[in-house]
């Protein structure tokens, strides 16, 4: 029987590693698999860098536990077992090789954060694009308008939009993110993008999108019921693509039924 | 299977006779083995009914835990279908379906219960008070009538909790509660006075548990027999001391800040809010505060209760391990240094919970190398565990097999932690299940395994009796395989972006296609559920129908083992002696058995003997 637990523990470890290699065929990072931030990259990498390390002590105490069970299974009544009170030699092994890769692993990944949150680290020229606001339970979005950067206080030219965060790709951009009420998140998956909005405070948030497209958003803060509603899109179009899109957004809603050139006031006379 | 063999007669035990039925002899030197029942319902100050009350009502919010955690699993696996069962009665008013605010509410019911009410009260409340006079050879706790209120204040607290389901459907704020939505009475449905009740429960509970640990330290200090110094204390003792300690330190700064956000809430103070905020159409605040300051204060004592959620279990696993193989603990320094260590870096890693809070950067950088130390005491007893293990004569009984799966899940969760502790990383995964993988394989994996073993391990001393040992391991194995259907796959999850306290991910075009392994899920869940009926049928069964035994079945050191069982009141026939560590097994020393009890005399010459030849 003891056998069989040694079997059995050796086998649980067995299938969750199996169950993590298959499965990442299926269930691991949303979209091709791939960050589309620059930061976003590093972070991937990081991540595989620590699955790998992670994987490997995991195998190998595992290993060595299933070892240990059969032996102390196969261990015979006659046979004595090993008195043992410890070994220092292998205490200072155990605490210095793990003490080493793990200082490794806080020192690499320092300037990961640094560029991602220390201010005097973002990107020289990193446009602030939009404040997001969240609220119970949307965001809204406000734009500067074409050539104007953005303002902490509401401008009467800026653009609104609700839900749909548009941003160029292929140059640094920064939101400033808000909350109007509680707490909320703003997490972009395949982005890499995470941050809480605190009511209160103002926070920059900056990124690089790689590739366009439309990425899905969601908010990672439990912040009331609806919490799971919050549902928006990040759409990262070329720059030309992006000012086209202001052009249009500021006729729409400024679009008050009053012909705009003197053409179309001539125009509308006629009609009537 | 199991090669132990209940003791008779063993001499330095005392072992006495099975058939003595020794059942109504009262009065006698053998007490009847449900002498600590009878007592429950009593307001007792013997620590042994004390951690019998304890044991017993957290065995009962398990079970409430466990219920709520299923209807959680149902939204995430059959979203806004009929709830079976509970769907005509409960939820009748929904539908039949579970709201979101009432999902919300499971969610946050189901970690305060499971944190508050199951995980703390059974290490502290039962263990603790159980196995600390018993295991330094003392006849009582130092304070007995503070540690009787311990007991009774939880159940204010409960009442708290369970009052708390009526008003506006519960608390909803997470069992973290950030303010402003637990801070504004209109925020949420449950942020009214559902969310009062919640603070003051969790404030009861923090006076019960402050109670206990004041208790515990004295009695550790004072109370140890003639010769347990204090490295010949069993782990289980200093992992409940320094445990104690983690306590009375950091708990204070919750109640404090209970205290605030009760104070915010109903007098108009503004600790944790700041002005001009408009939520859900109330009058704009008057403000002055800063939310950020809440989560300080509250991961301030919730990353030391974290540990205070697992120091004890590993003590106890420690203890059974070399129990179980039958060799003395590995590096038992080590092990008592490790624990201090994990007890002082976790006074200073809270700010890992926060990484993604909009704190100062800087501060997000220290935070994350003290994390990434803290792995390395928790790495430290794991090789200790295995050194422990290597070489004995493994008993594979149910305890021993909640000990092993004890190690294999702290390193799974310990391994997860250290994706999480990297700052950059957790950007990503902060808020998704991969934190739920994590936390559920460090406080179900191992504390609640270890939890398990320790039930089964000193049952006997609790009832004269032995729990069936077939039926354990049965529970074993099924709780095993379906913990880890449930919970490992969500890393997987994780990775995939799946956020926390969601009551329908599904729409969201990313996650449709995670459904299925989320019904696969829950379907483990449910057996995993079901299979803890195993575990009180052997627990209550095994009370009135398990096999008698004598005073030290197990062969085990401790002096907890001298007593009768159930020890009578002040514990110990004669106050006991102690003339060695805890862990003496299969010494030379011991002559025709392999183990050596701590009262047991050896004299000096032969004790060098032995530590000359190298041991
Ligand atoms: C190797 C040691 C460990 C490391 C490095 C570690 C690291 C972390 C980190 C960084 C987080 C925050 C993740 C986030 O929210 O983004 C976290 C969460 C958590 N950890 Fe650990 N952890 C370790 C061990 C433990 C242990 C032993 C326990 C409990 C017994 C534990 C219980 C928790 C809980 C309950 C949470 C989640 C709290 C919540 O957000 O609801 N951890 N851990
Ligand atoms: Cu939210
Ligand atoms: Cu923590």
């Amino acid at each position: 029987m003891g056998r069989f637990w040694a079997i059995f523990f050796s086998l649980a470890a067995v299938v969750t590693v199996g169950f993590t290699a298959i499965g990442a065929e299926y269930w691991w990072f949303p979209g091709d698999g791939h960050a589309h931030t620059t930061l976003g990259k590093k972070i991937d990498d990081l991540f595989y860098l620590i699955l790998i390390i992670v994987a490997v002590t995991y195998i190998g105490t595992h290993i060595v536990l299933g070892y240990v069970l059969w032996r102390g299974a196969e261990i015979r009544k006659d046979e004595k077992v090993w008195f043992s009170h410890g070994s220092h030699a292998l205490e200072v092994i155990w605490t210095i090789v793990p003490s080493g890769i793990l200082l490794f692993i806080a020192l690499y990944q320092m300037d990961v954060w640094r560029n991602y949150r220390v201010k005097a680290y973002f990107p020289k020229k990193t446009a602030a694009v939009a404040e997001v606001t969240a609220r119970q339970f949307e965001w809204r979005i406000r734009y500067p308008a074409r050539g104007k950067t953005l303002q902490p206080r509401p401008q009467p030219d800026d653009i609104y939009t609700v839900n749909d965060i548009r941003v160029p790709a292929g140059q640094p951009v920064s939101i400033s993110l808000r909350s109007d009420d509680v707490q909320h998140a703003i997490f972009v998956p395949e982005l890499r993008v995470k941050q809480d909005a605190v009511p209160g405070l103002v926070i920059p948030v900056w990124f690089e999108v790689t590739e366009t497209g439309t990425y899905d958003m969601v908010c990672a803060e439990l912040c009331g019921w609806g919490h799971y509603k919050m549902k928006a899109r990040v759409i990262a179009t070329s720059e030309e693509d992006f000012e086209a899109w202001k052009i249009n957004a500021a006729k729409e809603q400024f679009y008050d039924g009053v012909p705009a050139t003197p053409d179309a006031v001539a125009a509308k006379a006629d009609e009537k | 299977m199991s090669t132990v063999t209940p003791d008779v007669g063993h001499p330095g035990a005392g072992g006495h006779d099975h058939d003595s039925h020794g059942h109504h002899g009262h009065g006698h030197a053998e007490p009847s083995p449900l002498s600590l029942l009878w007592q429950l319902p009593t307001f007792s100050c013997d620590h042994k009914v004390i951690g019998m009350q304890f044991l017993i009502t957290t065995l009962m919010m398990l079970m409430v835990g466990g219920a709520l955690a299923l209807g959680v699993r149902w939204q995430l696996a059959f979203p806004w279908e009929r709830m079976p069962i509970l769907g005509d009665t409960v939820f009748k008013g929904d539908g039949g379906q579970i709201a979101p605010e009432t999902y919300t509410m499971l969610v946050t019911m189901h970690a305060s219960v499971m944190i508050f009410l199951v995980i703390i009260p059974i290490l502290a409340g039962a263990f603790g008070n159980f196995l600390i006079p018993l295991q330094i050879g003392a006849d009582d706790m130092a304070f007995p009538l503070l540690n009787a209120l311990s007991y009774w204040f939880m159940w204010p607290a409960i009442a708290c909790f369970g009052a708390s389901f009526f008003f506006g459907g519960g608390p909803a704020g997470g069992w973290t509660s950030y303010p402003l939505l637990s801070a504004i009475q209109q925020a949420a449905p449950g942020s009214g006075f559902a969310q009062t009740l919640w603070l003051i429960g969790l404030t009861l509970i923090g006076v019960s548990s402050m109670m206990g640990s004041v208790n515990y330290m004295t009695t550790i200090i004072n109370m140890r027999a003639p010769g347990m110094t204090l490295f010949r204390m069993p782990l289980t003792i200093w992992s409940m001391f320094i445990t104690a300690i983690l306590q009375a330190f950091a708990l204070p700064v919750l109640t404090a800040a209970g205290f605030m956000l009760v104070a915010d809430r109903t007098l108009g103070t503004c600790f944790f809010i700041p002005s001009g905020i408009v939520v859900n159409n109330a009058a704009p605040t008057i403000g002055g505060g800063q939310p950020l300051l809440w989560q300080h204060l509250f991961w301030f004592y919730s990353h030391p209760a974290v540990y205070i959620m697992l120091l004890p279990a590993m003590g106890m696993v420690s203890d059974m391990l070399a129990c179980m193989s039958r060799k003395p603990i590995f590096g038992y320094k080590p092990m008592v240094y490790s624990l201090a260590a994990i007890a002082g870096l976790g006074f200073i890693v809270w700010g890992h919970h926060m990484f993604t809070s909009g704190m100062n950067p800087a501060l997000g950088m220290t935070f994350m190398v003290s994390t990434i130390l803290i792995a390395l005491p928790s790495a430290v007893k794991t090789f200790n565990w295995l050194g422990t293990m290597w070489g004995g004569r493994i008993q594979f009984n149910a305890v021993m097999l909640n000990c092993i799966a004890f190690v294999s899940m702290f390193i799974v969760g310990g391994l997860s932690g250290i994706f999480m502790a990297a700052v950059p990383v957790d950007i990503y995964i902060h808020d998704t299940y991969f934190i739920v993988a994590h936390f559920h394989y460090v406080l179900f994996g191992a504390t609640l395994f270890g939890c398990f073993g320790a039930i089964q391990f000193w049952f006997p001393k609790m009832f004269g009796r032995m729990m069936n040992d077939k039926l354990g391991q049965l529970h074993f194995a099924l709780t095993f395989i379906a913990f880890n259907c449930t919970f490992f796959p969500m890393h997987l999850l994780g990775v995939a972006g799946f956020p926390r306290r969601y009551a329908d991910p599904y729409h969201f075009p990313y996650l449709e296609h995670l459904l299925p392994l989320n019904q696969f899920m829950t379907c483990a869940a449910i057996v995993m559920g079901f299979s803890q009926f195993l575990l009180l049928a052997n627990f209550f069964g095994s009370m009135f129908f398990g096999k008698r035994c004598g005073r030290n079945p197990w062969n085990a050191n401790g002096l907890e083992w001298t007593t009768p069982s159930p020890p009578g009141h002040g514990n110990f026939d004669i106050p006991p002696v102690c003339y060695h560590g805890p862990y003496e097994y299969s010494s030379p020393l011991c002559h025709d058995t392999d183990f050596l009890p701590q009262t047991e005399y050896v004299p000096l010459s032969q004790r060098q003997a032995v530590a000359q030849a190298g041991h």
